[in-house]
C-alpha cells in the first residue's frame, strides 16, 4: 500500500509528537510512524526535568554561556542561542498542555538545581518529568487529531532524485510493508544507546534515526561525543537522575570521602557529566570503588524528601538491588546515556539531503556540542521538533507530489524476505548484539586511545561480516520481533562504525571525548566537527566543518 | 535458580505445538486458541520474569515474541498474566511467583490476542480517546504559566504517574462482563484532568463519566488497585468523580440514584430494601428498563432468592438515623 502525507514524521517520542503538532497547526498533511506505542518511546524514562531561564534571576545568556561551556565549546552557538531564547516559550506551552509542573510557593513554575548550571533552571514533576511531557504532547496531539500509525518499524527512506520523499515501514501486527510517500520527512527516532552495553537507555533504541540517515547520505556529526552519565545503577545499568544530586546527594568513594573535592571543588558532584564521570572512573581505576562501583549518598535528605522527590529511583533500587537508599548508599557507575552526535540539522531541522529534517537525540544541530547538560536534550527535543515542524510544513507548500515509488516500495520488499529467507548457519542477533555493546564500553569508553579504537573498528568491521549471515528463525508474519531485531542490529553497527571512525579522527581530549594519548584539548587544530559520510562501495568519508562562535571565545574549563 | 516456565504461544497464522488452551472469552470467542509450552531454562536468583522471557527469546527460541523495553516499570510495554493475575514482567521477581517450580504466563485472555504474549491495545487505548484526556484550558496569556498552588499538582502526579500499561483493565471484573466499559485506567485519566484547576470543562466532564459505562458501572472489587504497578489507584479516582459529580448535581442517573436508595433504605429501615432498590436506580419511571429486568426477577424468585416482600426496620433504627445525621451530606 502507498500512503501520502505533505510531512511524514518518523518517531513519536517528544521530538516526534512537537514536530508532528506543528506542522499539523501549520496546515500540512501530516503522519506519525513509530516502532512502539508513542506512550511507550523513550522519552518517558527522563526524570529529572528540563531546563528554561525564565526565573527574573536568570537570563537566556547565561543558559547559553552554560551550555557552551558545558559542550566544551564544540556548541554551534548560534543554534545554542536560538535554543535557550526560545526555551521560555516552549515550556510555557507545555505547561498550558497540561504539564503538571512543580510550583513555588507563589503559584508559579519553580525550580531545582542541576549538573553544569550555575542557575536553578530545571523544571520537573517529581522524578518523571519525561513522562509527564510525552503524556501531555500525546494527549494534545489525541485533540488535533494527528493521525498515528503504531508499531510500524521504518526499514529505509525513500530518496529518488536526491530529495527524500518518505519511507517504508513495516507494520507489525499485520506485518505488510507500506510506502509512506512525503513531501518531507522529519527523522526523530532518538537515541543509540544499545549500542553500548551496559546502557541507561531502553532497548528500542538502537540508532535507527541516524542509520537511515546514514544510508540515504546524509552526514552524521560529532559521532565521537558519547555521554557516560556519572550515576548509573551497578548491574543493570538503570539511571539514577541528576536531580539525585541537585537535591543534594553525595559521590562517595570506598572510604566514605566526597572525592569531588579533589576534582572540581567549586560545583563537587554538579559539575558537568564528562568531568564527573571520568572523575569516578580515575577512583576506580586507583582502586577506591568496590566491585567497579563507587556509591550515591543520599541518607542524609531523609526519609521524606526522597519518597516525595525521588520515588522512582528509590523503587528502582529497591527493586533490583534490594537496597534502601533512605538506609545505604548505592552503588553506581559511569555508563553509556546519550549520543551528542547526529544527523547534521540546521536550527531549522534541515539536513544536508533535500526534504530530510531531523529533531532530538537523533539530530545534531549542534547545542550540545562536546556534552550536553542535564535537563537540556528533553528542551533540544521541544524547541527543534518545532522548529522542524514548521520549517517542514513551509518547505512543503512549494513541492509537487509523487505518483512513483511502486518499485522502491517492491525492492524493500525483496530485501526483507530475502533476510527473512537466509538460512541458519549459527549466528543469531542476540549474540552479536552482545558482543557489539560490550566491545564498544571497552574500547570506546570514558576514555580512549589510538590502539584500542583501532581494534574496536577492526572488530566492528568483523561484525558487519558475520551480521550479513545473521538469519531470522521466526518465519511468521505477524508481529516478527526477530525480523525487527536482525534489521535494529545493521542500524547499530552503522552507529558503532560511524562513532569508532569519528573518536579516531579527533585527536585530542574534548568533553566526552577523553583521549588518554592526547590528554589535552587542542583549540588550534581540533575546534571543529568531524562529519562521517556513508559513500558507496568505499569507506565512509571524514570531512569537517567550523564551530560557530558568537560571542563567547573558548576559555579553559573549570568546575 | 532453575525455572519452568510456562508460556501461552499464540500465532494467528500458524499452527503452533504444545499443550492447547481454553477458548478466549466473548469477544474474542471465535480467536484460535492458544497452546502452552514449557521452557527450563537457569537464571540467577535476583532474575525477573522479563529476564526470563528475554533470555528464552535470545537463547532458546527466537519466535516468542514479548513487548518490552525499559526493562523498569516506565515504558508500560510489559503487562501480561502471571499466574493469571496481571503484571510487570520486568518488576515481578521470579522466585516470589514461582509455584513448584513453574510459572505460568500469557496474555490476559481478556485481551484481544495479537501473538504471544502481545495483546491488542486498540480497545484500551480508544477507551481512554473517549474520556478527553486533554486539557481544555482556562484562558490564560500565552506568555506566562497557570498560576496554581502546588498542591493541586502535587494532587494529580499520582494520575500521572500512570504509564499505561493495561494491567487494571486486564484485570477488572466489570471489564469482564462489560466491554463497554471505560474501565479504571481511562477513568483515572478522566479523574486526572476533571480535577485540574486550569480546565475549562470540569462541568461537562462529571455529567459524561457519570453516564452509562461511566464511574458508577465500577463494582469496587479492588482488583485495579491492587495490580497497579504505580500506585495510581484507579478505584479511588473513581469514587472521587463520583463525588464531585454528586456534588455538582449530575445525580439524573442509575449509580447516583442506586447510591441514593441504597442509603435511604438504610438510614430509614437500618437495612436494605432490596425490593425497591431496583426500581429505584433505573428511575421510578422507567418503565422500559424496569421491563428489562423482570426476567432476571423471575430467575430470582424461581431459584427462591426473592427478598421478603414486606421489609421489616430492625430495632434501634432511630440511631442509625443519628449516624446520619452526624455524617451529614444530602440525606440528613
Ligand atoms: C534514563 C534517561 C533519563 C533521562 N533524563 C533526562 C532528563 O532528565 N532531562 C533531559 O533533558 N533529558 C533526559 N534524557 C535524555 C532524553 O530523555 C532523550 O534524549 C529524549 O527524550 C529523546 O527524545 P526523542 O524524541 O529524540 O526520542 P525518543 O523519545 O527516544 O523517541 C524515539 C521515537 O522514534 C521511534 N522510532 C525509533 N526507531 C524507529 C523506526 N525504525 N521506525 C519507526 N519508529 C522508530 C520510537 O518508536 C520513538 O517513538 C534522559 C535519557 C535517559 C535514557
Ligand atoms: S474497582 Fe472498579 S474499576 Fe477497579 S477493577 Fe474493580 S470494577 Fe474495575
Ligand atoms: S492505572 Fe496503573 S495498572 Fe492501570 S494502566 Fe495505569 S499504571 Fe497500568
Ligand atoms: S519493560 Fe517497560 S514496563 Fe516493563
Amino acid at each position: 500500500m502507498i500512503i501520502d502525507y505533505d510531512v511524514l514524521v518518523l518517531g513519536a517520542g517528544l521530538a516526534g509528537m512537537r514536530a508532528a503538532l506543528e506542522a499539523k497547526r501549520r496546515g500540512a498533511s501530516v503522519g506519525v510512524i513509530s516502532k512502539v506505542h508513542p506512550l511507550r518511546s523513550h522519552s518517558g524514562a527522563a526524570e529529572g526535568g528540563i531546563n528554561a531561564a525564565l526565573d527574573p534571576g536568570d537570563s537566556w545568556e547565561i543558559h547559553a554561556f552554560d551550555t557552551i561551556k558545558g559542550s566544551d565549546y564544540l556548541a554551534d552557538q548560534d543554534a545554542v542561542e536560538i535554543m535557550c531564547r526560545e526555551a521560555p516559550r516552549d515550556l510555557i506551552e507545555m505547561e498550558h498542555m497540561g504539564v503538571v509542573f512543580f510550583r513555588g510557593p507563589d503559584g508559579k513554575l519553580g525550580t531545582r538545581a542541576f549538573g553544569g548550571a550555575s542557575k536553578a533552571r530545571t523544571y520537573f514533576v517529581a522524578d518523571i518529568t519525561g513522562q509527564a511531557l510525552l503524556n501531555a504532547l500525546y494527549d494534545t496531539i489525541l485533540k488535533e487529531g494527528v493521525k498515528t500509525h503504531d508499531e510500524w518499524f521504518a526499514t529505509a527512506l525513500y530518496v529518488p532524485d536526491g530529495t527524500c520523499r518518505g519511507a517504508v515501514a513495516i507494520d507489525m501486527l499485520r506485518g505488510e510493508l507500506h510506502l509512506l510517500r512525503a513531501k518531507a520527512v522529519i527523522l526523530a527516532a532518538g537515541g543509540m544507546g544499545r549500542v553500548y552495553e551496559p546502557s541507561t537507555n531502553a532497548l528500542i533504541c538502537t540508532g535507527d534515526g541516524h542509520a537511515l540517515a546514514y544510508r540515504a547520505g546524509a552526514p552524521l556529526m560529532d559521532m565521537e561525543m558519547v555521554q557516560y552519565h556519572p550515576t548509573t545503577l551497578k548491574g543493570t545499568g538503570f539511571l539514577m537522575t541528576e536531580g539525585a544530586r541537585g537535591e543534594g546527594a553525595y559521590l562517595t568513594n570506598k572510604d566514605g570521602e566526597r572525592f569531588m573535592q579533589r576534582y572540581a571543588p567549586k560545583m563537587m558532584e554538579l559539575a558537568s557529566r564528562d568531568v564527573v564521570s571520568r572523575s569516578e572512573t580515575i577512583e576506580l581505576a586507583e582502586g577506591r570503588g568496590v566491585d567497579g562501583c563507587v556509591f550515591l549518598d543520599l541518607r542524609h535528605l531523609g526519609a521524606e524528601l526522597i519518597h516525595k522527590k525521588l520515588p522512582q529511583i528509590h523503587e528502582i533500587a529497591l527493586n533490583f538491588l534490594g537496597l534502601d537508599m533512605v538506609e545505604v548508599p548505592i552503588p553506581i557507575r559511569p555508563g553509556m546515556h546519550y549520543i551528542m552526535g547526529g544527523v547534521k540539522t540546521d536550527p531549522d531541522g534541515a539536513t544536508p539531503l533535500a526534504g530530510l529534517y531531523a529533531a532530538g537525540e537523533c539530530a545534531c544541530v549542534s547545542v550540545h556540542g562536546g556534552n550536553r547538560l542535564g535537563a537540556n536534550s528533553l528542551l533540544d527535543t521541544l524547541v527543534f521538533g518545532r522548529r522542524a515542524g514548521a520549517h517542514s510544513a513551509d518547505y512543503v507548500k512549494s513541492v509537487k507530489p509523487l505518483t512513483t515509488g511502486e518499485e522502491f516500495l517492491k525492492s524493500e520488499q525483496q530485501r526483507i524476505q530475502a533476510l527473512l529467507d537466509r538460512p541458519y548457519k549459527g549466528e543469531t542477533h542476540a549474540r552479536l548484539r552482545l558482543e557489539l555493546g560490550t566491545l564498544m564500553d571497552e574500547k570506546v569508553g570514558v576514555y580512549r586511545d589510538e590502539a584500542g579504537l583501532e581494534d574496536a573498528l577492526a572488530k566492528v568491521r568483523a561484525i558487519r561480516t558475520r551480521a550479513r549471515s545473521v538469519s531470522v528463525q521466526d518465519k511468521g508474519r505477524i508481529y516478527n520481533q526477530a525480523l525487527l531485531f536482525a534489521l535494529e542490529l545493521d542500524y547499530m553497527i552503522d552507529c558503532a562504525e560511524a562513532t569508532i571512525m569519528s573518536a579516531i579522527e579527533r585527536k585530542e581530549s574534548r568533553g566526552a571525548q577523553a583521549r588518554s594519548d592526547y590528554p589535552k584539548r587542542d583549540d588550534a587544530n581540533w575546534l571543529k566537527h568531524i562529519l562521517v559520510t556513508q559513500t558507496p562501495g568505499a569507506d565512509p568519508k571524514i570531512s569537517y566543518l567550523p564551530v560557530t562562535i558568537t560571542k563567547w571565545q573558548p576559555m579553559e574549563r573549570t568546575y | 535458580m532453575h525455572v519452568k516456565m510456562v508460556v501461552g504461544r499464540y500465532a494467528p497464522d500458524r499452527k503452533l505445538d504444545g499443550e492447547l488452551g481454553a477458548p478466549y472469552p466473548p469477544p474474542y470467542a471465535d480467536k484460535p486458541r492458544k497452546t502452552y509450552q514449557t521452557f527450563e531454562i537457569d537464571l540467577h536468583d535476583e532474575a525477573m520474569v522479563l529476564d526470563g522471557l528475554i533470555h528464552i527469546r535470545e537463547h532458546v527460541d527466537e519466535s516468542l515474541v514479548v513487548r518490552c523495553s525499559c526493562r523498569c516499570a516506565i515504558c508500560g510495554s510489559c503487562a501480561m498474566w502471571i499466574n493469571g493475575h496481571a503484571k510487570l514482567a520486568c518488576t515481578t521477581k521470579m522466585k516470589d511467583v514461582i509455584e513448584n517450580g513453574a510459572v505460568r504466563v500469557e496474555a490476559p485472555p481478556s485481551m484481544m490476542p495479537v501473538r504471544d504474549l502481545v495483546w491488542d491495545m486498540g480497545p484500551f487505548m480508544e477507551k481512554m480517546r473517549s474520556v478527553k484526556p486533554w486539557l481544555e484550558g482556562k484562558p490564560v496569556s500565552p506568555d506566562e504559566e497557570y498560576r496554581v498552588p502546588n498542591e493541586a499538582m502535587d494532587e494529580l502526579v499520582q494520575e500521572v504517574s500512570c504509564i499505561s500499561c493495561g494491567a487494571c483493565l486486564m484485570d477488572c471484573e466489570s471489564y469482564a462482563v462489560n466491554d463497554k466499559f471505560l474501565g479504571p485506567h481511562a477513568l483515572a485519566r478522566a479523574y486526572r484532568y476533571a480535577n485540574d484547576p486550569r480546565d475549562s470543562m470540569q462541568q461537562e466532564r462529571l455529567k459524561e463519566y457519570s453516564d452509562p459505562n461511566g464511574v458508577w458501572d465500577c463494582t469496587h472489587c479492588y482488583e485495579c488497585v491492587h495490580v497497579c504497578p504505580k500506585g495510581v489507584a484507579p478505584l479511588e479516582q473513581i469514587l472521587k468523580i463520583r463525588q464531585m459529580s454528586v456534588a455538582a448535581g449530575y445525580t439524573n442517573n442509575a449509580g447516583t440514584r442506586h447510591a441514593l436508595a441504597f442509603a435511604e433504605s438504610v438510614r430509614d429501615s437500618g437495612r436494605l430494601n432490596e425490593l425497591t432498590l431496583m426500581p429505584k436506580s433505573l428511575g421510578l419511571f422507567n418503565i422500559k428498563a424496569q421491563l428489562q429486568s423482570l426476567p432476571s426477577a423471575f430467575n430470582l424468585l424461581r431459584a427462591g432468592k426473592l427478598p421478603p416482600i414486606i421489609h421489616h426496620k430492625i430495632p434501634g433504627v432511630t440511631r442509625v438515623k443519628a449516624i446520619f445525621k452526624k455524617v451529614g451530606g444530602p440525606l440528613t
